[in-house]
């Protein structure tokens, strides 16, 4: 059990139990939709980016595991307010992270909260679950409307 | 919590698990520091060493290309596969070698059928009929006709205890209806359908019956005759075989009327520009150099399978299933999912709060494989309005104790969860 423990970290309970920015946002600009065919999880990531093109919101709902909801959860808090360069920034480095693929890693980027979520790599059948909000995310920031699988 | 102990009696006489076990190399392993316990047998099983070792013994002896030289190794190979086809014949009470065809598994045996039988019989008036517990290898090759012919799909639903409802599938039969394609167990829910009275139902109504096979034959003893089916499919890798092998029974009245479905070397009779004759049944169907190694392991997991007796192997499974509903049922925060009075030992569930990945995740900790996900049998999720479950599938070698490890996972999970 203890090392379930540094997959399932108490802050990845605590959004999983209680998803921050969850719901749909009426005036979003961008919305896209991902799936992952393996364990049937599906997710909607809407977001209102501004002419600067900031992400002033950023919101997302669906259903899926504890993994997948925590990642979207914490996703969110740490996108708001900033830029689409950045979001590509933090989407590159998280993957890196949940890989466990450090040549990849961005040094210069504190990843905060998002490091809850790097015991994913430990745990192969899982990392699509971590990294599908992020597909998702991305496939908005660039208006795909083709649904993101991670399949 | 209280286990109930009345239904935690050992296994059927007859059937000796300690000597079963054995005969599994792959079982006798840890997984995450914990002896495994393998419950995704619904998914593919584990093989015995008999099987392994009647392939390693076909490659190290007998292997050359099968129906094609004089040569000796030519004709020990053409001997091996053509044996158990004889054995596949006897072992689902099929009529004649001519009706049971190898393919690669069942999802290949019904697109053949749904190609090479729908192409020839089911035109833009016609109906195809499915049932809502379906495997998705038996919609989609039926959605590709159906497409094809501009001929309409029809479903027959279950209730929520997942049992098909007859009432509903009496009224959809009708004179417009061609083929009608039912799963005899469901893989997700494990409900075991009365096939024998849907099949005649589908007669009187002049319709010709697949029966997807691939859930019940490790289960149940299956007499393609007394079903009176027209085509039964199933996959040797579920049977204790190896992958890659399968079988499509059908009736030689209709294969003999159904055009060949891949054209190739094997399947013909004489080739010219002008006109290829075909070759008789069921080599027709058999286009190309078959999974000859595939087919001796068939054969070698059909000898160990019947060997055990297939009423003492569902006799010990129906205990390993009334033992795990049971605790199931004492479990708080659980939930079955399918309910049938006739069920195949498949127990699939959801926990309150907790998604089936996690579970999963959870057990696979603890040394245990389970299957988690909609299981290719989305319209079930649906039906039952979640996204996926946790399936725990029981085989021949499988034990109470076993049971025992997974419910003391699933106090684990829900511990862990705060559930």
């Amino acid at each position: 059990m203890s090392d379930l423990r540094e997959l399932y970290q108490e802050v990845i309970m605590d959004h999983n139990r209680s998803p921050r920015n969850y719901g749909s946002l009426e005036d979003a600009n961008r919305t896209a939709e991902g799936f992952n065919p393996l364990c049937g999880d599906q997710l909607q990531v809407y977001l209102y980016v501004n002419n600067d093109a900031i992400i002033e919101e950023v919101r997302f709902e669906g259903k899926g595991c504890a993994i997948s909801t925590a990642s979207a959860s914490i996703m969110t808090e740490t996108l708001r307010g900033r830029s689409a360069e950045d979001a590509e920034r933090y989407f590159q480095a998280f993957c890196a992270l949940a890989t466990g693929d450090g040549e990849r890693f961005d040094q210069n980027l504190d990843l905060g909260k998002l490091e809850v979520l790097n015991g994913v790599r430990e745990y192969p059948a899982r990392v699509k679950c971590a990294t599908l909000a992020w597909h998702t995310l991305r496939a908005a920031l660039r208006d795909d409307k083709t649904p993101v699988k991670t399949e | 919590m209280g286990v109930p102990t009345s239904v935690s009696s050992s296994a059927a006489p007859g059937l000796d698990l300690d000597a079963i076990r054995n005969d599994f190399p792959v079982l006798h392993q840890q997984v995450h520091g914990h002896p495994l316990v393998y419950l995704d047998n619904g998914a593919s099983a584990q093989k015995p060493e008999a099987v392994i070792q009647m392939i390693a013994d076909y490659y190290c002896k007998d292997h050359a290309n099968v129906h094609r030289g004089v040569h000796t190794l030519s004709q020990r190979a053409t001997d091996r596969y053509e044996g158990v086809r004889g054995k596949v014949r006897d072992f689902i009470h099929a009529e004649s070698t001519n009706e049971i065809v190898y393919v690669r598994g069942t999802t290949e045996a019904i697109n053949l059928v749904a190609s090479s039988y729908g192409q020839a019989f089911v035109g833009p008036e016609d109906e195809v009929l499915v049932t809502e517990m379906e495997h998705h290898s038996n919609i989609v090759p039926w959605q590709f006709l159906c497409e094809r012919t501009n001929a309409t799909l029809k479903v027959v639903p279950f209730d929520d205890r997942g049992e098909l409802i007859l009432d509903r599938y009496r009224d959809i039969l009708n004179e417009r209806t061609r083929i009608v394609a039912i799963t005899q167990v469901s893989n997700a829910l494990g409900t075991i359908n009365p096939v024998r009275d849907m099949i005649a139902m589908a007669h009187d109504a002049g319709a010709v019956v697949l029966v997807d096979g691939a859930q019940a034959v490790p289960h149940m003893s299956v007499d393609v005759t007394a079903l009176d089916c027209d085509f039964y499919a199933f996959s040797g890798h579920k049977l204790y075989g190896p992958t890659g092998i399968g079988v499509l029974y059908g009736r030689e009245s209709l294969l003999d009327a159904m055009p060949p479905w891949q054209g190739g070397g094997e399947m013909i009779m004489q080739v010219r520009f002008d006109r290829t004759e075909y070759n008789e049944l069921p080599y027709k169907f058999e286009a190309g150099t078959p999974d000859i190694a595939g087919a001796v392991g068939l054969g070698a997991a059909i000898d160990y399978v019947a060997g055990l007796g297939l009423d003492l192997i569902d006799e010990h499974e129906q205990q390993l299933l009334a033992y795990a509903t049971a605790r199931a049922a004492e479990q708080s925060g659980m939930r079955v999912i399918g309910t049938a009075s006739d069920k195949a030992a498949i127990l699939s569930f959801e926990l309150d709060g907790i998604h089936p990945h996690d579970v999963g995740t959870v057990l696979d900790h603890e040394g245990i494989a389970v299957r988690t996900g909609h299981h290719c049998a989305m319209p079930v999720m649906e039906h039952f309005g979640v996204p996926a479950t946790v399936r725990a599938s029981f085989g021949l070698y499988n034990t109470h104790a076993e049971i025992d490890r997974l419910f003391e996972a699933i106090d684990k999970a829900q511990e862990l969860f705060g559930q």
